[in-house]
């Protein structure tokens, strides 16, 4: 049985294993250190419980991660992993996966990580499309170096770096990654189990990069941040739902709904029995209306915010191209020999 | 036709010098490939500016290619040319000053107009005003001439003298006896879908040399003979050539699949260009967003068991400095190769230096030793880059090789080697657990060969043996995160001494006479022009010892000593005293240096002055 066959493309050509997996053996035996509490726990928690769905072997399993809180993830799987260095992370996996097609590559990092210092290296594996899934752990704060505002943070933000509030407006990490010509792009929250699980599933399963940014609750610099999407009185209000072929409806009783505005062509909010209300295609070649749902959410309030999977489309990767490029060259040319290669076509022979 | 005069000469340095749109790499590449054919030794030094097409008619756009072959073995690519061609005012302005009296001038007056002299500050032509006067000055209109011999073919004006310096070629080659047959060759096969312009140039070429067959204005032609060589098969090969085979023999010596991770930059570009035509041995090239990126993907391609390649420049090595760390302390192996230039910041792009030596050494922060080695010579990149892929693999280190853009650009005829010689590399992959046994038996990645300190290296795919690494200190065997400063303490000083036990030969003393009290050390890439100053001040009664590094981390076990047996040491660098300092601190030597930073390879003769005056002090 090959991941193919698991109707799972993302993880084709990684070795499966019949024997069955649970949890456990997808925790190491290292000591989980951040602080009682973090929403980094229930992430930890969801990925070793989801992985043995995929029956992968886990010595084909890596996990890379580069600074910050959220990049120590590696240290408590079980599986073969490295901690690198700040923003690094999806570079150091591009090579990884890019050599080792029979690898499951996973990126762990932060919003800091991923969307500040590591920013060029994010749009350009999105680009690329190398076949890894990132987990983009986004606690709009800088927690490791102790309470900066991030690239995520809302506008105004008071923090040590910026008593009087921050200046620079924020990054949606999703629209972002559309921007970027990401292939697959979802957003889903640390505390929703289930949620978060469905979207781990649909991510490993699609071949290219997956990017997941994971709404995460740091409860020393940043609590509560979303408490207002998490919270049973007002998270129907402002969560939208996102299920590819439903209509984008929300409230507790579906008495909100989007659709196009058609002489802005943007989207805007209308009511649940609207006949306009759209329906989310996360499989659009276009990614307009993907980009128009992530403009939905306000940076600062975070009412109107759309969670699940925004695009998920087939391109092929970047790995798979570079594989087919070699594979070509060989059947072309034959394989390389090295003895005619060095000695080329002028030579003069000395008696 | 009266039969020609045929001069013999032991030696003949020859430049050709024209705006960087004329072709003069070309003319040079191809008037080596006939000397290389012929069997001369050569040894060649192109000269370009980073513009890519500056103005027209300008100094800064003036492109050179210099070449000196002869009938014996040769270090250096010539001091002064025996011979400039130049094709425009520009480019004898330029050169001029490095022609010495009495050398061959040869000129195309077709640029000669009054605007083209008034744009580099000529007030009256150099060619009526008596002031080339002590040269052997032909100045021909080879422009016309290549225009005149294309008529048939109806090109535009323009189309046609782009082939001039092809009418130049084989004008030289006539001179100098080279058969043009390899050049039509070469531009049957670059022009093979452009058949006006491939007939033009051949055409252009043949016309050339028939010109010379005919004129007058030639009576001589000259004839420098096969240099005596170790019997062999030949090639003639750049560095970056070189460096590039050698990575490709290093993936296949070792079975492990090349994996190139690079951002464009000059002069180390070639490499990545090369390397990305041997796609049929498996190898993967990845052109990266930026430095970073470029020797991310390669360390993450050696986490994965590939050999992890990146090919930059100083400033390039600069963006890397921290990936090289974490490489440090993954003890993975990464071959960072470094074409230096000069520097510091952007510098010059094209031009030579060897002021990287501290960045390679020392660049990072921490205790973040990093064995380096440097190619002395362009074939030898070939054999460094071997030694680099051995040295990373063997010990799990990154490494740096440090080329330079002389030894990148200039050639020199190969002794191409049987690869059924080549030294094998054993990646000694670990597929065993190695700490405790039975149900509690585990890997632990740091621990270590007692002979090489290498750690063991399993990589993913390896059941059982799944494991973490990182950047943060590892407490010393299982390789979990340790603060501990016992444990800190150790480990820094464990990578230090991995790095100082690497195995690399002696240096090597060239002292035929046994009686030199003046040792004159190098590195890299002035290996070719200390040996030919050596000789000139041997030649002039000198007794002087020459020694060269090839292994700057860690040093040759013998070094001390060897400095030590010496009056004094005479230290060469294209910097300001970098390796000097380093001997000096190690050794306690008084190194003196001799330092230059003109971006450009040191020449012979004034090394030699500055040799013999030394000596001439004991």
């Amino acid at each position: 049985m090959t991941a193919t066959d698991l109707g799972m493309p993302g993880l084709a050509g990684v070795p499966t294993t019949d024997v069955a997996q649970n949890k456990k053996d997808f925790t190491s035996d290292q000591e989980v250190r951040w602080c009682p509490g973090c929403g980094d726990y229930a992430v930890l928690a969801s990925v070793q419980g989801f992985l043995p769905e995929l029956g992968l072997k886990r010595e084909n399993i890596v996990f890379v991660s580069g600074i910050g809180c959220s990049s120590r993830f590696p240290y408590y799987m079980d599986t073969f992993g490295m901690h690198s260095i700040h923003g690094r992370a999806p570079a150091i996996a591009t090579g990884l996966a890019t050599s080792r097609p029979d690898l499951s590559v996973w990126v762990v990092t932060g919003d800091g990580d991923a969307l500040s210092i590591g920013g060029n290296h994010l749009i350009h594996v999105l680009r690329r499309n190398v076949n890894m899934t990132i987990l983009l752990f986004n606690n709009r704060i800088y927690g490791l170096t102790k309470g900066q505002y991030s690239p995520t943070s809302e506008q105004g933000k008071i923090t040590k770096s910026t008593p009087m509030g921050s200046l620079d407006a924020p990054f949606n990490p999703v629209s972002l990654a559309l921007g970027a010509e990401a292939t697959f792009v979802a957003r889903t929250i640390d505390s929703d189990r289930a949620h978060l699980t469905s979207v781990l599933r649909a991510a490993a399963a699609h071949r290219g990069t997956s990017l997941v940014e994971i709404y995460q609750n740091c409860n020393i610099f940043n609590d509560g941040a979303f408490e207002i999407l998490k919270n049973r009185d007002t998270r129907d209000e402002v969560m939208i739902r996102l299920e590819h072929g439903e209509p984008v409806r929300f409230g507790a009783n579906n008495e909100h709904g989007i659709r196009r505005n058609p002489a802005t062509s943007g989207l805007e909010i209308c009511s649940g029995d609207d006949p306009n209300v759209i329906v989310h295609d996360a499989q659009a070649a276009d990614p307009s209306r993907a980009f128009a749902l992530s403009r939905l959410a306000d940076p600062g309030t975070l009412a109107r915010t759309p969670i699940g999977i925004f695009r998920q489309v087939e391109r092929p990767t970047y790995g798979d191209l570079v594989n087919e490029q070699v594979d070509q060259a060989v059947d072309n040319q034959g394989a390389g020999d090295l003895a005619a290669l060095i000695t080329g076509n002028d030579t003069w022979t000395v008696e | 036709m009266t039969a020609k005069q045929v001069r013999e000469l032991d030696r003949v340095v020859i430049r050709f010098a024209g705006d960087s749109g004329d072709g003069m790499q070309l003319t040079g590449d191809r008037f080596t490939a006939e000397t290389a054919s012929f069997g001369n030794d050569l040894s060649t030094l192109p000269n370009f500016p980073a513009e890519i097409r500056a103005p027209a008619g300008t100094l800064p756009g003036v492109s050179s290619f210099q070449l000196h072959f002869a009938d014996h073995d040769i270090l250096t690519p010539g001091d002064a040319p025996d011979v400039l061609v130049a094709m425009n005012p520009a480019a004898l302005k330029a050169n001029l000053p490095d022609v010495p009296k009495g050398a061959i001038l040869i000129v195309d007056t077709a640029e000669f107009t009054p605007r083209a002299l008034k744009k580099v500050g000529y007030a009256t032509s150099p060619l009526d005003d008596g002031s080339l006067n002590s040269y052997q000055v032909h100045a021909l209109d080879l422009t016309g001439m290549t225009m005149t011999a294309l008529e048939p073919f109806g090109l535009s004006r323009k189309e046609a003298s782009r082939s001039k310096n092809m009418f130049a070629l084989g004008l030289l080659s006539w001179m100098y006896g080279r058969s043009i047959d390899g050049t039509v060759r070469f531009l049957q096969s670059k022009f093979a879908t452009k058949a006006d312009i491939r007939d033009a140039n051949i055409t252009a070429v043949k016309a050339g040399w028939n010109y010379g067959e005919t004129t007058e204005d030639f009576a001589v032609s000259y004839e420098v003979k096969p240099a005596p060589m170790p019997s062999g098969r030949y090639r003639n090969i750049t560095g970056n050539l070189a460096l590039s085979y050698g990575l490709v023999a290093a993936a296949k010596q070792s079975g492990m699949p090349l994996f190139l991770g690079s951002y464009p930059i000059t002069p180390a570009s070639d490499i990545l260009h090369e390397i990305s035509k041997h796609k049929r041995f498996g190898v993967r090239t990845f052109q990266a967003e930026d430095e970073i990126a470029g020797v991310g993907a390669a360390l993450g391609a050696s986490f994965g068991g590939s050999l992890g390649v990146t090919t930059t420049s100083g400033p390039g090595v600069a963006l890397k400095s921290e990936t090289v760390g974490l490489a440090v302390s993954l003890e993975l192996p990464l071959i960072i190769v470094d074409v230096q230039r000069g520097g510091p910041s952007t510098g010059l792009p094209t031009k030579t230096e060897q002021a990287d030596l501290l960045q390679a050494m020392y660049g990072r922060n921490g205790e973040a030793p990093v064995p380096i080695i440097a190619p002395a010579s362009p074939a030898d990149c070939f054999d460094a880059a071997l030694e680099a892929a051995r040295i990373a693999v063997t010990y799990r280190t990154p490494v740096f090789l440090l080329s330079d853009g002389y030894l990148a650009n200039g050639s020199e005829p190969w002794a191409i080697p049987d690869v059924e010689s080549l030294p094998t590399i054993e990646p000694d992959f670990a597929t065993e657990k190695n700490h405790g046994s039975g149900d509690d038996a585990e890997f632990w990645p740091y621990i270590r060969d007692p002979q090489t300190l290498a750690r063991a290296w399993a990589v993913p795919g390896t059941a059982g043996l799944e494991h973490r690494i990182g950047g943060l200190e590892k407490a010393d065997g299982s390789g979990n995160i340790s603060y501990d400063p016992t444990n800190h303490d150790y480990m820094v000083r464990t990578r230090q001494a991995k790095v100082d036990g690497i195995e690399v030969p002696d240096l090597e003393v060239d002292d035929p006479s046994g009686d030199a009290r003046l040792l004159v050390l190098g590195w890299g890439s002035t290996y070719g022009p200390i040996g030919a100053a050596v000789r000139r001040a041997r030649s002039a009664g000198h007794a002087v010892a020459q020694a060269h590094l090839r292994y700057l981390n860690p040093l040759p076990a013998n070094t001390g000593d060897v400095l030590r047996r010496y009056e004094r040491v005479l230290l060469p660098e294209m910097n300001l005293g970098q390796l000097a300092m380093l001997l000096r601190a190690r050794y306690l030597v008084d190194v003196i240096g001799h330092n230059q930073v003109r971006g450009l390879p040191f020449k012979a003769e004034e090394l030699a002055e500055v040799i013999m005056k030394e000596d001439d002090q004991l």
